[in-house]
This record gives C-alpha cells, structure tokens and sequence, in this order.
C-alpha cells in the first residue's frame, strides 16, 4: 500500500481513491479525483492551471529546493525490518514535517512581504530625478529638500479696503 | 480407420450454371478494353488470352468433378456396391466418361483456336476466333448437361449415406420386414429410426453406435428382405444384401414368432435357407422376437422344427469358428422389443460373438505380435522352486526407511492447520519464519503510512545523523531571520517626501495617458492649431496655475503674455480687474464680440447650441453643421439584432409561383 502523488495537482491519493490511466507506452498517471482527470483529458496543461502545485513551484509561489525534500526518495529495494530503526524514522518523519512546512511558510511570508529595501532605494532615486516635474529648478537652488514647492500666497489689498466698510 | 466422407464433393452446377460462371469469370479476370489501333501481337495476345483462361477453368471445374466423385473400384467393396446398387455403375461411369471427354474436347478446341489466332490480322478477325472458341466450348458443356444433373443428384444422395466404418466391429441386422428390427436398434443405440406397422418402413441402412466391454459397436439396421429369387430384388433389398455380402460382422437374424409381421415362420425360415449362404464366416444370432405376443415354448411342432433347424445351421457357423461348440447360449435367443425383455441380453450376446471372432482372427494373422500385450501378460514358466525377489541394495532401503520416519515426524503446517480449526478457522501466521536481527521483531506490525507519508520512502540507514544536521542547519537559519527582521525597520520616507513622490507619479501617469490618447487619435483628427482652441485649454490662467505649482511666481510670465497680444480697453472696474483675473483673462483670449458677451454673463460651463459654427472645425455655415451632425448620428445608429429577416435576407416568397407553374398544374388536373 502506498501513497501516491496526483500527476495533476500533485496532492496525495489515498488508497481507495482516485482513477489510474495506463497509456500505450506504459506510463501511468494517478489522478486524485474526476476533477484532475478531466483536465488532464482536456490535454490542459498543469503548469499553467492556477491551482496545481506545478503551476505554483514553476512560478516561484511555493518552495522547489530544500534539503528537506531529500529525505524522501522511493527506494525499490526492501530494506530488512529493524525495530529502531522504524522508531526512528517515525520520529523523523514529525520533526522533518515541521521543519518543512515552516520553511514553507517562511518562503510565501518572504515573499508577500515585498521588497521594501529595493523599493526604497527606488523612491529615492525617482525623487531625486524627477523632482523637476513638481518644482521648479530655481526654485530647488533655493531649498534643495526633495519635498513640494511652498506656493506664495499674494496677500491681497482689498480686504484692507473692505474692513472699514464693514464695521 | 478411414471414414468414409461422401459429404465433401463439391456441388456440381448444372450446364447453363456451368457456362454462365465460367464466362463470366472470364469476363471478369481478364482485362476488358482493346482498341482497333492498338499492335497486332497486343491484340492477338488479348484474345489468346481469354481463350486460353476459359479453356483453363472449364479444365480446372471439370478436373475436380472427376477426381472428387468415387471410383467405385477403388473403394471398399462395400462401397462400391451399394453404390452400384444404387445408382447403376454402369450409368455413373458413363457419367464421368463423358466429363472427361468434354474436358479434352475442350482443350484441343482452345488449342486449335490458339493457333489459328497467331495469325489473326485485324480486332475483327480476332474477336471472332474467340467468339467461336468461346461459343463451341460452351456448345461442349451444353451437351453434357445430363450428365451433370444426373452426377449432381446422385452427388447430394451420396452425401446422405450413413458414414460407415466398414473394418470395424459391426453388427449387422436383418430379417423380413417389421419383425422388430428398427424397434431393436432404437433400444440398444441412440438411432432414431422410423418404426411403422407398414412394410418397408426402413427404405435404407442406418447406422447406431452401441458401446460393449469399453468398445463401440456399429449396428446396422437394414431394410426387410423379402423371399425371392436374387434377380428379382429391387434396390432397397440390394442394400441390406449388399451389406450382408461385404460387410464383416455380427449377423442377428429377426424372427417373428407371433407372425404378426404377416408373414410365417415358415416363410421366414425359407428366407433364411435362401440366405445362408451370406452367413459364412459370421457369427449368426437367431433372435426371436415379439414373445409378448407368443412365446417360443408355445409355438406349434413344425414351427419349432424350423427354428431349430435354423438353430442347428447357426450352431454351425459357432463350431466353424473354434469357439465353444458345447453351449448354445449364443445362438437362439428370445426378447421383446415392446416390454424390452432380454434385450440387453441379446445384445451382449451378439457383442460377445463378435468379439470372439475377432479376437480368433487376429491371433491367427500375422499382426499378432502388435496386439498380444492387449491380450495377456507372459510369465515364463518357473524351472525350480527357488525363490527369486528383485534385489534392493541395503543403502537404498535405509534411506527409504528414513524418509518415511521423517515424513511421520514433521508436522506440516496442514497438520497446524487442522488442528486449530480447520480451513476457515486457522490463518496461518505468515511471519513466524522471518529472519530478522532481533526475533521479537517477529510479530511488529509496522505502519506504512503515517501523515501522509510513505514510511518505506524515509527509510535510511543514517537518517538519525542527518536528522542531526537538518535541525542545526534549521537552527541556524532561525537566527538569520530575525536579524534580517530587524535589519528591515531602517530608512523611511518623510511624509513631505511620500507626497512629492505621490505628486510626481501622479503627474508620469498623467502624461502617458495624454501621450496614449494623443498616439490613438494622431491620424484620425487633424491637428488644429492653437488659435482655433475650442476647448480653451491654453489661457494664462491655466498657465500661471502651473507655474504657482512648481513653486515659480507667474505674474510676469502672464504680464508679458498680456503684453504679447492685442492691446485693448480696459473695461472692468478695478474691483473686477483686482480679482485674480479670471475674468479678465476671459476677456483676454475672446477676440470676438459676440464670445465675450457670453462670456460675461456665464456663470455655468460652456455649451453650445447644437448648430453653432466653431471655426476650428470647418464647416460653411450652420445648416451645413446640422447635416453633418444628422449623418453621423444615423451612420451610429445601432443595428436591429433581433434575429428578424429584413429585406437584405435572401428570400424566395413562394417556391412555387402559379404563373411558372401553369402547365404542369393543368397536366395533373387533367389526369
């Protein structure tokens, strides 16, 4: 009994699940429900179905390289049983699990945090060249910080002329 | 043992049949199209051809009927008269005589008009060399059509002949007919024949198969026969007399004690003396039948002389062939066909006769050596009273003494599973037998899957040490991200700066846009220039607001853009001309009187009335304006898609206009 890899979406079957295609040149394909093997009959492409773990690594969503990935390799020769041995490999199973989906999540955190020093580095540099199209070159002689020019307000007379009147 | 197989001849087809497939073949095998241009050789060869391909299969057809038919001398003899019998041998010979000299009547006529051919000089010449080749072959085949049909009827009888096998043991009944012998043989095999109380029910031999001592026995039912002299026998007769005359077997004699088959004993007995002779070399049964009706004892004092006067003729044949001559059992018999007593024994006793009979035969011929080891097993004779045993050589019987101590000592796993319940009760524990390092491992049940996961694809010698370095290595990058965590909260932007940034995108995503929209429509509008500004983008005060913007003072560039153009009266008071002068630079940029009299008065956006010229845009006069207008709404009038046929869509109205159709209307009323 094993469990195997969707070749569509990648996700896991389970046994008892899903529908095995056999093709003419004995390559097999697994799909994990009537969804993934309808699509893989429309001829659609996984790395560029959206929600396929293909799609995703192709595109640099999820992690593609780890060590973690290493540990797990199909091995076709039986090894002998040896009771520690299991024990342990059971143990390492949790603690690599953990590790790797932490690293995972670290890799979309990253990810979604965007890149606010090369952003700031670009603020900077577009301030600084195209400061021009918002003040004035004269204008920056005289104040030389990257910030909008001071409009001059002209302080108009009339309110001078109008006071008396209404008082 | 050859089966002898009339089903096989093929079907010969009657004389009309025969010439029509064989042109037709002809027609179709060889090629069809010659033209009067072509070379001679080409046309002669054409010709030729088809000639010599016709003379072929007519050869060809006539061949396999000769050879299939049977020559009855080649066959068993048996054969060979009953085929006689049937179908006169004197006829079916001729039949077939006259085949095979169609057939080389045929060949020579191809070969003389092959030759004659060779010197054909025109298509026509030609054509009708083949023509006359082709007629007269089939003139041949005509003139054997009698022939064929009468070869083709005796061909389907043949086929219904019963196969037998005439080497093998047979039994063979006969007797005067209804005596019981269809009765007879529908009991002991599983033959179907008709039983009737009219004569000659039985027209033919049939033939059942009865099984006696592992073996299969032929039965052979024959048609009745009648007392009569030889010459006069009709063919139904003929076939049960041949089948007496060649076939080696059982002879069971039918006697009709009771007479009601019509006719008495005494006839029957003298049947049976014209007869005899037939007997020679067979084992002979008299069988009486019908005792339900008259027992033997019971008959009258002449009736039981004949009998036993057949009986003593058939205890003749016994003594003739070694057997026992004391017993009589064998030879007289009585049964039943109706209450089917004795039957069976009768015919045990005819298979018993026969295989006697048999058995003698074969041990006086010279194949004796092939089939002695079938009879008995030789021992020599003793010479002393020594004892001899086979001799075992003692290691051997050691070793087989082993062997059957060891098979009693060990318990298999079947003896396990016997005695813990059975089949359905006791599974057998596949894993005591496993070699592992420790033996308590015996009995672990290991988990194949765990969390999603193959255990079997994790599993590795030295996977604690490099569980090891995982969780360093992860230690480690831990440490990594939270100093690059608080590395990230550094520099940031003053919020004077974010809004320049902001204004400055703003302005970038503004001019692209004019820069698109200006792309977009360079060719299609033409480039009016600034004076004709309808839209009156270009003033000073858009200008001196620009300016303010970018933080430079605009009043002189709005000075000199007043002094620039047209000079003119002042007519605002100064509390007008004080505002910041959008006014005035309304009056400014409208030379015209009638602009700036709207101008004045405006307190809502600019509209204009729908005809209204703007020189810019190139029209005479105001009614032109409005046409044009007209036009271009109706050019962008939206289309009907309603689906309903308009009169752009081809359409025939009436299929079938009265007019056009006048004539033929008229011929169909007439009718």
């Amino acid at each position: 009994m094993r469990i195997e890899k969707c070749w569509f979406c990648s996700s896991t079957i389970y046994t008892g699940h899903g529908i095995q295609f056999v093709r003419n040149d004995a390559k097999i394909f697994r799909f994990c429900r009537s969804k993934c093997h309808k699509n893989f009959k429309m001829k659609r492409n996984p790395r560029k179905v959206k929600w396929t773990k293909a799609y995703r690594r192709l595109h640099g969503k999820d992690m593609t390289q780890d060590s973690t990935f290493e540990f797990e390799r199909k091995r076709n020769r039986p090894e002998r049983y040896d009771r520690n041995l299991t024990e342990n490999t059971l143990k390492a199973i949790k603690t690599i699990d953990k590790v790797r989906s932490r690293r995972e999540a670290k890799h979309i955190e990253r990810r979604k945090k965007g890149k606010k020093a090369q952003e700031m580095r670009e603020a900077v540099k577009e301030l600084e060249q195209s400061i021009s199209l918002v003040k004035a070159p004269s204008v920056l002689k005289e104040d030389p910080s990257l910030t909008l020019p001071k409009i001059k307000v002209k302080v108009s007379q009339e309110q001078v002329e109008n006071q008396p009147m209404e008082e | 043992m050859v089966q002898y197989n009339f089903k096989k001849i093929t079907v010969v087809p009657n004389g009309k049949d025969f010439v029509d497939i064989i042109l037709s073949r002809t027609q179709r095998q060889t090629p069809t199209v010659v033209h009067k241009g072509y070379a001679i050789s080409r046309l002669r060869q054409f010709y030729m051809r088809k000639v010599k391909y016709t003379q072929q299969n007519f050869h060809e057809k006539l061949s396999t009927i000769i050879d299939e038919f049977p020559r009855l001398d080649g066959i068993h003899p048996f054969y060979g008269d009953l085929l006689h019998v049937l179908y006169n041998k004197d006829h079916y010979k001729l039949a077939l005589g006259q085949i095979n000299t169609a057939r080389n009547l045929i060949s020579k006529i191809a070969k003389d008009y092959v030759k004659l051919l060779k010197y054909g000089d025109s298509l026509y010449r030609c054509k009708c060399l083949k023509v006359a080749a082709l007629g007269r072959m089939c003139t041949v085949i005509k003139r054997i059509a009698p022939s064929l049909a009468y070869l083709e009827q005796i061909r389907q009888h043949m086929a219904r002949l019963p196969s037998i096998d005439p080497n093998t043991r047979t039994i063979l009944i006969c007797g005067y007919p209804n005596v019981g012998k269809s009765s007879f043989i529908n009991k002991i095999t599983r033959a179907d024949v008709e039983v009737q109380p009219y004569a000659f029910t039985t027209k033919s031999l049939f033939v059942g198969h009865t099984d006696y001592k592992y073996l299969r026995y032929q039965v052979i039912d024959t048609p009745g026969i009648l007392d009569r002299p030889f010459e006069d026998r009709n063919i139904i007769e003929m076939c049960s007399i041949t089948a007496l005359a060649h076939l080696r077997a059982a002879v069971m004699f039918f006697l009709d004690i009771s007479g009601s088959c019509g006719y008495s004993i005494a006839q029957q007995a003298a049947l049976f003396h014209s007869i005899k002779s037939l007997f020679l070399n067979k084992p002979l049964i008299i069988v009486c039948n019908k005792t339900d009706l008259q027992p033997l004892e019971g008959i009258s004092e002449e009736d039981k002389k004949l009998v036993m006067e057949m009986k003593a003729e058939a205890m003749k044949t016994v003594i003739g062939q070694g057997g026992d001559p004391a017993s009589d059992q064998g030879v007289l018999l009585t049964m039943s066909t109706l209450t089917e007593d004795g039957v069976i024994a009768v015919k045990n006793a005819a298979c018993e006769r026969l295989l006697d009979q048999r058995v003698e035969v074969k041990m006086k011929s010279k194949k004796i050596n092939d089939c002695l080891n079938r009879f008995h097993v030789a021992i020599p004779k003793p010479r002393d009273q020594k004892e001899r045993p086979p001799c075992i050589p003692q290691a051997v019987l050691e070793a087989k003494a082993k062997q059957a101590a060891e098979k009693e000592k060990r318990r298999t796993e079947r003896d396990l599973e016997n005695e813990n319940g059975g089949a359905g009760v006791y599974s057998a524990s596949l894993k005591k037998n496993y070699i592992l390092a420790n033996d308590e491992w015996k009995e672990d049940v290991m988990p194949e899957i765990i969390d999603g996961h193959n255990v079997c694809d994790f599993i590795d010698p030295d996977i604690l040490q490099r569980l090891e370095e995982l969780e360093r290595e992860e230690g480690l990058r831990q440490a990594e991200e939270a100093d690059d965590d608080f590395e990230m909260d550094g520099q940031e932007l003053t919020p004077e700066e974010k809004q320049a940034l902001a204004e400055i995108r703003r302005k970038k995503t503004l001019l692209i846009q004019e820069h698109r929209v200006k792309k977009s429509t360079a060719e299609s509008r033409p480039i009016v220039p600034r004076k004709f500004d309808k839209d009156r983008k270009f003033t000073t005060h858009r200008m001196g607001r620009q300016l303010s913007s970018l933080g430079l003072d605009p009043s002189l560039a709005i000075n000199r853009a007043h002094s620039k153009s047209r000079g003119r009266k002042r007519e605002r008071s100064p509390e007008r001309g004080a505002n910041s002068g959008d006014d005035m630079d309304m009056d400014v940029d409208t030379p015209n009187k009638k602009l700036r009299l709207r101008s004045s008065s405006r307190s809502r956006s600019t509209s204009r009335p729908p005809g209204e010229i703007v020189p810019g845009e190139g029209f005479k006069d105001s009614s032109q304006k409005v046409k044009a207008v007209k036009l271009a709404k109706k050019s962008a009038k939206k289309r009907n898609k309603n689906a309903r046929r308009g009169e752009a869509d081809r359409v025939i109205p009436t299929l079938k206009p009265k007019f056009v159709f006048r004539e033929a209307l008229y011929r169909k009323r007439r009718r």
